[in-house]
């Protein structure tokens, strides 16, 4: 394949790419999006393995392996497990990157090098490496492996500043002095390994959503490094595309908590304290507790109903349970939607994918502004393993730790059903005092069974 | 095969000029294609655009078809894996998710 004719495909294959993630934008039009993506990548993948002069033993190995793992994850993860996959498929990205760079580097004779490609090749290597090993820190957390605790310790933001500057450091050296480049690059590469641990490990399980779609946005950053290294467009393209895009979900999920990312990073959640102080004995004093069968008599008697659900749900494996639930409000007339917040869960839209995958049409999937604009009106609200982000304390304490952070205003509807374990508290780590409303029942219990447990009772009503 | 820009011979200040004129353009794209996204494609746009940078895999072809040395080879081959990994499983998983939110309406 000439050279013209490859460089047009990939810029038609950067066309596909730009119309296919418009399309994921759009629910009707988001399956054709994928498929175009996937189509651009297939266009590009085909047209460099025609180029003249390849040697084909290493490129099928890699491809065999990396096709057989890919369609096992896709094929077996279970939706409840989507943030890990996620994040180990930004990891793979990442680790590309830096595998991309520093085989090129070996390759590169070092009179032949330009500061530009050194450059390039150094941010590859860092950013990729930041990527892969913050990617997999991040996927330990959400698989909660025993090995990885959120771990704060004195000093931690000293050693995260110290590696950075290691790695800027050794960016210089390996512009300045090509002939050793390839032992400052993969110097670079173990610092920026080291960087991208400390700077998950400290992050905990709420906040995962910021931090997988800022390594989201990393994974697209790296891919696009690597292409000023092979100076090709496409990949510049692809990869500038998928870091604006993560950059976009990062402040959108921001925005959600009302903090900004270098809190997110670096912050001290549960820290900020003063305000009000309430031991939880003070206020848990008017704590009502309920049963199944009770529920079940105010759903019967109930014409809207809304479920707010949260990671509790995902924990529960609770999503069939409920959509069975659902179904039977549904047949009996009632009104039933679902408010979701947006950091509810552990990744950008989770909880979305869960209810989705339990067959809740998405119509009823309501946003969190257009359910606060309805929750006076709704009889029976359901809350189900969500807490800070339906903790009233975000509008009413401004010393809380959540002061500001817009919530689900469940509280304002004519009965508020909380389905938990116990009164603990959640990620913010401070009481909540919508489980004593007056307006509130606490239902103790295991997300999945006690929906099921109101489910018979409605049926049997 | 476009050349690397590590080799002096064929870059000038032009080239990378070129180039980063496409990275700011392509952000600012992607910057207005993502704005209004409703929060219920979110995981979906994440892994579908997760897969889309995997686009990795052209540099790792590359990599793992025209090293010099064996050491790089298998850099690529390891490149090459991880990237198909990547770009194979993230746009299958997007569609089965996709799937779902589809079937009903």
């Amino acid at each position: 394949m000439s050279d013209d004719l490859l460089n047009l495909t990939y810029l038609f294959a950067a066309v596909l790419f730009i119309l296919g993630l418009k399309g994921l934008t759009h629910p009707r039009t988001a399956v054709r999006g994928n498929i175009l993506g996937a189509v651009a990548m297939l266009l590009a993948t085909v047209a460099t393995l025609s180029t003249a002069g390849l040697k084909y033993e290493f490129i099928l190995v890699g491809l065999a392996i990396g096709t057989v793992v890919g369609l096992v994850f896709a094929l077996k993860i279970q939706m409840t497990d989507m943030p890990q996959l996620v994040a180990l498929f930004n990891g793979f990205g990442g680790g590309a990157s830096v595998l991309v760079a520093g085989a090129l580097l070996l390759t590169l004779k070092s009179a032949e090098a330009t500061v530009e490609g050194l450059i390039a090749t150094a941010a590859s290597g860092l950013i990729g490496a930041v990527t892969f090993s913050g990617s997999l820190i991040a996927f330990a957390k959400l698989q909660e492996l025993k090995f990885v605790r959120d771990l704060r310790f004195p000093g931690q933001q000293a050693i995260n500043a110290g590696l950075s500057l290691a790695c800027l450091l050794l960016g210089f050296w390996l512009v300045s002095a090509p002939e050793t480049a390839v032992t400052a690059y993969w110097l670079i590469v173990v610092a920026a390994l080291a960087l991208g641990v400390f700077l998950v490990i400290s992050i905990g399980g709420a906040d995962m959503p910021v931090v997988i779609a800022l390594l989201n946005s990393y994974s697209g950053l790296a891919a696009a490094a690597t292409g000023f290294v092979i100076q090709n467009t496409v990949l510049i393209i692809a990869g500038s595309l998928v870091g604006a895009s993560g950059i976009i979900l990062t402040k959108i999920m921001c925005v959600a908590m009302n903090r900004s990312l270098v809190n997110v990073l670096f912050g001290t959640m549960g820290q900020t304290g003063g305000g009000m102080a309430l031991s939880s004995d003070e206020v848990y004093s008017t704590v009502k507790s309920t049963s199944a069968d009770e529920v079940a008599m105010l759903l019967d008697v109930a014409s809207r109903v809304v479920i707010v659900p949260g990671y509790g749900m995902a924990v529960a494996q609770a999503q069939h349970a409920v959509s069975d639930l659902y179904d039977e409000l549904i047949k009996r007339g009632i009104t039933c939607e679902f408010g979701i917040h947006p950091v509810a869960g552990r990744m950008p839209g989770h909880m979305n994918v869960l209810l989705a995958e339990a067959d809740i049409p998405y119509e009823a999937l309501k946003e969190m502004d257009d359910i606060n604009r309805e929750l006076e009106r709704v009889d029976v609200t359901i809350v189900l393993g969500a807490n800070d982000v339906v903790n009233p304390l975000a509008r009413t304490d401004p010393g809380s730790p959540i002061a500001g952070m817009p919530i689900i205003d469940v509280d304002k509807s004519r009965t508020v059903v909380i389905i938990k374990r116990s009164l603990s508290p959640g990620f913010a780590q401070i009481p909540n005092p919508l489980f004593a409303a007056e307006n509130a029942l606490m239902l103790f219990g295991d997300g999945r069974a006690a929906t099921v447990d109101i489910l018979k009772a409605l049926q049997e009503s | 095969m476009s050349l690397n820009l590590l080799l002096a011979d064929v870059t000038d200040s032009n080239t990378l000029m070129l180039l980063l004129t496409v990275f700011v353009l392509a952000v600012f794209v992607g910057f207005e294609i993502i704005t209004k996204i409703p929060p219920t494609l979110h995981t979906p746009l994440m892994s579908g655009s997760n897969a889309i940078s995997g686009i990795t895999l052209i540099g790792a072809l590359g990599a793992a078809g025209t090293g010099n040395s064996t050491v790089a080879q298998v850099l690529g081959c390891v490149a090459v894996a991880l990237a198909t990994m990547n770009v194979v499983g993230g746009f299958l998983v997007t569609h089965r998710m996709l799937g779902m939110f589809r079937k009903k309406d």
